[in-house]
């Protein structure tokens, strides 16, 4: 496989995760939005760690070059775990507030 | 074509329909699984990729627990298919041709890149094993990896306390 498709699926993902978040108006629809984003990124992380590793393979065979991209992978999905448990309690919070959760209610920076 | 080019394509294939059910879907426990399904392509990506660990900790982290958690918040709200009102028919057209326009901005300055000769086949190097992501997380990473257990002290302690009833 050529770098190129993986380069491509991954924008396709990122695309389709814009159009959701500017489309919807759903708040939890947005949110996993934003993380079908991160997760193309990740797809994109992994398949330049591989390729970087393929190349140093070449020259030698002990390398351990990609491990980097990896563990950044690793700790994307750390943080996306972190931001996905206050993001949803937010949530909770202003369904509990304003009994909806479109976004257009929460244009105001008040209630 | 060999095995290698059926299962990426149809991983894509999966992964970009499920991508595009979850934005198209009125009822949201549908794009909850549709994105489930997506999470799924995606480790079968990183295993393609040999990136075996990783792979398994999507399925895990992203498929088992946030999924879950979503799965949980949207039963607990109760949400009906047409909670969701339809007003602007031409924002929601807007949208879309801006994500369509930044799809085509991106796979306009990238297609000819020079990267197009560097390929990914071959299944050799073990880098995305346990054995080795391991060793270099607690030696060369240790520092965020202890930094990433305060930031999840926090957001725990963040959660309860945005979501306690005052």
């Amino acid at each position: 496989m050529p770098i190129n498709y993986y380069l491509f699926l991954s924008i396709a993902l990122f695309s389709i995760g814009i159009v959701g978040v500017l489309t919807r108006r759903n708040a939890i629809i947005i949110f996993m939005c934003v993380e079908l984003m991160l997760n193309a990124v990740n797809v994109l992380l992994i398949a330049f760690s591989k390729m970087h590793h393929l190349k140093a393979l070449t020259a030698n065979a002990a390398t351990t070059v990609g491990t980097e991209a990896q563990l950044f992978v690793f700790f994307i999905m750390v943080v996306a775990a972190a931001e996905v448990t206050v993001g949803l309690a937010i949530i909770v919070m202003m369904y509990r507030n304003i009994h909806s959760v479109d976004i257009n209610f929460l244009n105001r920076l008040k209630h | 074509m060999n095995i290698t080019e059926i299962l990426f394509w149809f991983l894509t294939a999966i992964a970009l329909l499920g991508a595009l059910m979850v934005v198209f879907s009125r009822n949201p426990v549908h794009s909850v699984l549709w994105l489930i399904l997506v999470f799924f392509a995606i480790s079968g990506h990183y295993i393609l990729m040999n990136a075996q660990f990783l792979a398994i900790v999507n399925l895990i982290v992203y498929a088992g627990a946030i999924m879950v958690l979503f799965l949980f918040v949207i039963m607990l709200m109760n949400m009906n298919a047409d909670a969701e009102p339809q007003k602007n028919k031409w924002l929601k057209m807007a949208g879309t041709i801006a994500g369509g326009s930044l799809l085509l901005v991106f796979v306009a300055a990238l297609k000819d890149s020079e990267l197009q000769y560097r390929s990914l086949e071959g299944q050799e190097g073990n880098i995305g094993l346990i054995h080795h992501l391991g060793k270099v997380l607690f030696t060369d990473y240790v520092l965020p990896f202890e930094i990433s257990s305060v930031l999840f002290l926090s957001a725990m302690v963040g959660a309860v306390v945005i979501g306690k009833k005052d």
